[in-house]
């Protein structure tokens, strides 16, 4: 599995990867993190407002900060 | 509305700690701590009603939307959503290319960025309990005229080359909303207020301070005198000194209050503020990643314009 948090480098970006990571380490899964800061890579996925979550090349949330709980069963539906 | 907060704040500051009413001091505190608190209370309510009904409204909705409209129509519609949809300047560089992407014309687009900023619904809702509906409704219809004209502007300079990176159009603009529920949605919209209140307090609470200064200790005429009155050029000096300033509207608005109680014209008064919101030197920097220093000077020309008309028409209307 692969996240990947899109997002230029504002404030809310940092703390979805932050969140993401934490949920990562508590899920005890094995995924891959990726934080996307290319403009061009944030704009295949058609995300227009950041942060972006992707989880294996879907988008799964926009604008958002998603709390560690949401990402966690967001983790575990798809494993 | 706020009568009994007045009374309440007369009452604990003259008749309990004895400040004397009639005094400068008196009159400067009195303002500040009642002003203070009832901004604060304005904002609490009206940042979180908005964005309850904002997150209705996302802007890859309004994307989707806008994407394949007639030109005309594509420029109005851009400007009604910026009003709606929730806009942060950091995701300005996104929302801009993401609208190009969706083959949604420079000048629609432009259209959009102008308005988001400028007719914010927050300010709109501050605007109406701090001066009566007229004055909001005005800023309204004034906000949405400036974003449509000059994006239709724009997009007759044909300055598509001025874009410093390709962007490749995509065929389909689809949008799926997640499903959400009203709790859910109420929730965040709390923790978004808490995120912004944080940010802004501060601002307000200086912004009323220099105004409980000029409350108690300015005298009218001296505002009308030279920093307003119906000299030509105050909308003029209005603009110039917004543009370097970074604040957020609703961080500004209370200073705007009472300037105008203080007789600064409030056509100038509100050309100072759309200034402050609509054109930083913030986002200029953040703009310039993705477009020429030519576009932004033409766009900070043509809105500038824009908001110096407005000072103009409020001065000569109201």
């Amino acid at each position: 599995m692969k996240i990947e948090i899109l997002g230029t480098g504002c404030a809310k970006c940092k703390t979805l990867e932050a969140v993401v990571k934490e949920a990562v380490a508590k899920s005890g899964k094995f995924v891959q993190i990726e934080k996307v800061d290319d403009l061009m890579e944030i704009m295949k996925y058609q995300v227009v407002s950041t942060p972006g979550l992707v989880i294996d090349n879907k988008v799964v949330s926009t604008r958002r900060v998603l709390s560690v709980e949401e990402v966690l069963s967001l983790i575990n539906e798809r494993l | 509305m706020f009568e009994w907060l007045h009374d309440l704040s007369s009452w604990a500051l003259f008749d309990i700690f004895g400040l004397a009413k009639e005094s400068h001091l008196g009159e400067a505190v009195h303002f500040f701590i009642y002003d203070t608190i009832k901004i604060f209370i304005l904002l609490i309510l009206i940042i979180y009603l908005v964005t309850i009904l904002r997150s209705y409204f996302p802007v890859e909705r309004a994307r989707a939307y806008i994407s394949g409209k007639h030109k005309i129509t594509g420029h109005i519609l851009a400007a009604l959503f910026g009003v709606i949809t929730p806009f942060c300047s950091c995701s300005a560089i996104p929302l801009f290319l993401g609208f190009l992407q969706a083959r949604i014309p420079l000048g629609v687009t432009f259209s959009y960025l102008i308005s988001a900023p400028l007719s914010d619904a927050v300010v709109i809702a501050l605007l109406l309990s701090l001066f009566g509906w007229k004055i909001a409704l005005l800023y309204v219809g004034v906000g949405l005229l400036i974003a449509i004209v000059a994006g239709l502007i724009i997009g007759t300079m044909n300055l598509e080359k001025e874009i410093l990176i390709e962007v490749k159009p995509v065929d389909v603009v689809s949008f799926n909303e997640e499903k959400i529920t009203f709790s859910n949605r109420a929730k965040e919209a709390w923790e978004y207020t808490e995120d912004i209140f944080k940010k802004i307090y501060l601002y307000v609470i200086v912004g009323v301070g220099i105004g409980a200064f000029i409350h108690g200790y300015v005298p009218a005429d001296f505002i009308s005198k030279y920093a307003g009155g119906d000299a030509w050029y105050a909308p003029i000096i209005g603009v110039a000194m917004g543009i370097p300033m970074y604040s957020s509207a609703a961080g500004i608005l209370p200073l705007v209050e009472v300037l105008t109680q203080k007789g600064m014209l409030l056509g100038t008064a509100l050309s100072f503020m759309m200034a402050v919101v609509a054109l930083s030197l913030p986002e200029a920097m953040i703009l310039k990643r993705v477009l020429s220093l030519k576009l932004i000077a033409i766009f900070f020309g043509v809105v500038g314009f824009g908001i110096l008309l407005v000072g103009y028409l409020f001065n000569i209307i109201l």
